[in-house]
């Protein structure tokens, strides 16, 4: 047989690495993962070799076999997954270092690569770490014998949601008809409205798909997430990555992000979409910049984002020209300048301590839109240590943003919009019942696209073909195939939050909106009840 | 607002005088919404020169049009003049406030005095030229993209933070009103700057500089960058283009492409 090579690269002879004048004491490049081959059931047909961007699987030319490398392995599964005869097993090494409580072995690790190569740690979705998931210590409500619950499947259930301001009051004038020669005189039976709405996005069910550039992800993934939001009656989020030419059929269904690096914005941009969002902060990284790194800007990539390709694309930490709630406001009104007043504006600002107070200031800015992202949200690279430890949980921010809007009298002057690890249809009643108008998703839109969250996502060599620009891995998304199993994810869930919603006896999602006699916590210590203003189960 | 119609002439870029019929607004006390609904609606129309009497501190105007009109301005613009423009010229005949030219497409604005902070704020095309200075962090994240350069001329001095996160375009300062010795007042000069170049009239203290940028010495396409730009400068507010570009001007340009390339231990 002849060795198979894989981008330029034979690995036949490979087995034996090279370490060089590294210190071999660091174990920095010890497996985290083991990869078994059940040789009984191995037929040697090399998918795996040829499925792995990695280069974890080989093929031994001498004996005719197939296998591995195991510490280059990040555990993203594509080779279990399709291995034709299921030879494959990953599993976490579990004997790697000696175990200790506090200097668990990722610990440890961190610090030999940190020793070897002086970096920040960097890393891909969401925060990994063992915080309280406030969703599943709350517990939603049904009716049992003083109110009747409603069957979804008999009667109508009201799932479409608008994304906007809305009005104060109504304001009515008396109808006029003509009245002849005298000219007009009212009608005496009929009011005519002359309260003028503010632009809303429709939204069919209150899901959207949250921002996640073409850069980042590949053109498929976005394609993906663009059919399936026009399919269902959703909008999806372009990040801050620019439109790409393919993604402008789908310009009703797009919300074009305004970032720090105003990246792609230009006039046809601004007119394109449906809405405009200013990015200010993001859950995954709080307070700091973007930087897709020079090697991944290419040609379309550059053509897109408007940059030279090869060039980094740096956003700053902060707009240069948003220093301060009134700066807000003075980039919110020129984009509805720039639009006519036709088009909503959100702004996405990250979950962060005072988050209650700064969601005021941005409804008084003039956001149509806030939409607040927790810190177990996801993103394509970000400093470990910022992932980890900067932020707070959505379920908790969005308690105190919509109490604190309420409070103020000015909720109804911007729609919420709460992202941050929403993973189920639970998950989402939960999260309108706490007061949110939508949700963002984002990784659970990329698992239904097969991401196995293996977290490399910054390495570009995702080996599902999301998170990566490589030609030889995105062809591995079809984006017909991606829209269909998101379509079919949001109509899933479309249905269990229906059937959730008949359940407590109500038939619109309007009545379910900051509902929190729906909700009850459990082991939940009374400051954590107070915080999401939520009674106790047994109460 | 009261309208009027009459002819005059304008300076438009680059082919010089041109004799106009200009609408004139009277803008004074006009809500900014409503006056720039106004310009949209002339420019639909067709009107190819707007001028705005007695205009103080309306913002957006000229926000994303993208004709090729010509507005003069006669008084004080607010904040954001032109953003998102792609295409008009604005000329203003006195000093304009902060964020002029924000993430500006195309075309061109002309200062007939000071401007304040962030002009030209990730401005990706068309130019602006500043009779005398301007305030902090001018230039700021400027990018050029395949044709597209995007050029800032100030005649006087900047602030701090002059083109930083600079991704590309052209920024000249000229410093006029430096005497004869004292170094550009403006720190941190290109800090982050990982494309294009500054050009800087008289003396330069390099220990202000962004450690991103060093001084590059100036070859021939440099010099005839600053003939091109000085000179419709010099053109614009008539001063003396021989004895400006006698300069002597330093060039600073980006070390790397890559400021950030090590950070990442990976
Ligand atoms: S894909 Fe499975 S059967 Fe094929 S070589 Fe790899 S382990 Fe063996
Ligand atoms: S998108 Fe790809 S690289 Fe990122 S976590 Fe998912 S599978 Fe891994």
């Amino acid at each position: 047989m002849q060795p198979l090579t894989h981008r330029g690269r034979l690995f036949a002879c490979q087995s034996i690495r090279d370490v060089g004048d590294k210190m071999v004491l660091s174990l920095a490049s010890a497996p985290a993962f083991i990869v078994e081959r059940d040789e009984t059931r191995c037929i040697a047909c090399q998918v795996c070799v040829r499925q792995c961007a990695n280069d974890v699987h080989y093929y031994d030319e001498v004996d005719g076999s197939v296998r591995s490398h195991d510490a280059q392995c990040v555990g993203c599964h594509r080779c279990v997954t399709l291995c034709p005869t299921h030879a494959l097993t990953v599993r976490t090494n579990p004997l790697e270092f000696r175990p200790h409580a506090n200097w668990t072995g990722e610990a440890l690790r961190n610090i030999y690569k940190q020793a070897e190569t002086g970096g920040m740690l960097l890393t891909g979705m969401g925060c990994d770490q063992p915080f309280r998931i406030y969703w599943d210590h709350m517990v939603l409500n049904a009716s049992q014998v003083t109110n009747p619950s409603i069957d979804p499947m008999r009667e109508p259930m009201e799932l479409v949601t608008y994304l906007g301001a809305k009005p104060e009051r109504l304001e009515f004038r008396p109808e006029m008809v003509s009245a002849g020669e005298d000219g007009e005189r009212p009608s005496g039976s009929c009011m005519a409205l002359t309260t003028e709405a503010s632009p809303q996005l429709e939204l069919q069910v209150p899901i959207m798909f949250s921002a996640m550039s073409y850069g980042s992800i590949s053109l498929n993934a976005v394609l993906s997430l663009a059919r399936a939001a026009e399919a269902a009656g959703t909008y999806y989020n372009t990040g801050e990555g620019g439109l790409h030419q393919a993604l402008y059929p789908y310009g009703a269904h797009t919300i074009a992000q305004v970032a720090s690096g105003r990246f792609g914005v230009h006039p046809q941009y601004l007119d394109t979409a449906a809405a405009l969002e200013i990015k200010i902060g993001q859950g995954a990284k709080p307070g700091i910049g973007g930087h897709l790194p020079g090697e991944k800007v290419d040609l379309d990539v550059s053509r897109t984002r408007m940059i030279p390709a090869g060039s980094d694309a740096l956003s700053p930490a902060p707009h240069h020209d948003i220093y301060s709630i009134e700066d807000l406001r003075q980039l919110i009104y020129a984009l509805k300048e720039a639009t006519g007043y036709r088009k909503p504006v959100s702004v996405k600002v990250a979950a962060v301590h005072n988050i209650a107070p700064i969601a005021s200031g941005i409804v008084r800015a003039g956001a149509d839109i806030v939409a607040i992202d927790g810190l177990r949200g996801g993103t394509g690279a970000a400093p470990t240590m910022i992932r980890n430890n900067v932020g707070i949980p959505i379920e908790l921010a969005l308690a105190a943003v919509d109490q604190r809007l309420r409070e103020e009298g000015i909720r109804h002057r911007a729609s919420l919009v709460v992202g941050g690890s929403v993973r189920n249809s639970a998950d989402i009643v939960k999260a309108i019942a706490l007061g949110a108008d939508a949700v963002y998703i984002a990784t659970s839109a990329l698992v239904a696209m097969g991401c196995h969250l293996c977290q490399r996502c910054y390495t570009g060599k995702c080996n599902w073909g999301i998170a990566t620009q490589d030609p030889y891995l995105t062809k591995r998304l079809n984006p017909d195939m991606g829209a269909r199993r998101l379509t079919n994810l949001l109509r899933a869930w479309s249905l269990e939050i229906k059937e959730m919603m008949g359940g407590m006896g109500i038939n619109s999602v309007e009545s379910l909106r900051g509902n929190r006699d729906h909700l009850r916590g459990v082991g939940l210590n009374q400051v954590e009840l107070d915080a999401l203003g939520i009674k106790s189960a047994g109460f | 607002m009261p309208e009027q119609r009459l002819t005059d002439t304008v300076l438009t870029a680059p082919e010089g005088v041109h004799v106009v019929e200009q609408v004139v607004l009277e803008s004074r006390g006009v809500p900014y919404r409503e006056l720039n609904a106004r310009i949209h609606g002339l420019v639909e129309e067709g009107v190819s020169a707007i001028r705005l009497n007695g205009l103080i501190g309306q913002r957006y105007i000229g926000t994303n049009l993208r004709h090729p009109v010509h507005l003069t301005i006669d008084g004080v613009p607010g904040n954001d003049l032109g953003a998102f423009m792609d295409g008009p010229t604005i000329e203003v005949l006195g000093s304009a406030q902060d964020g002029c030219g924000n993430t500006m497409n195309g075309g061109a604005i002309i200062i007939h005095g000071s401007a304040g902070d962030i002009i030209g704020h990730s401005m990706r095309g068309g130019e602006i030229y500043v009779r005398d200075s301007v305030g902090y962090r001018v230039g700021i994240h400027m990018k050029e993209y395949e044709s597209m350069r995007p050029v800032i001329v100030i005649g006087g001095t900047a602030q701090h933070f002059l083109g930083e996160y600079m991704a590309g375009g052209i920024l000249i300062v000229l410093g006029t009103n430096l005497g004869s010795g004292v170094a550009h007042p403006s720190h941190y000069v290109g800090t982050g700057m990982h494309g294009g170049a500054i050009y800087l009239r008289g003396r330069v203290d390099t220990n202000l500089v962004g450690k991103e940028v060093g001084q590059m010495p100036l070859g021939p396409e440099d010099h005839l960058i600053l003939q091109r730009y000085v000179g419709e400068y010099c053109r614009y507010f008539r001063a003396d283009a021989e004895a400006l570009l006698r300069g002597p001007f330093t060039k600073l340009a980006p070390l790397t492409k890559r400021p950030y390339g090590r950070l990442y231990a990976y």
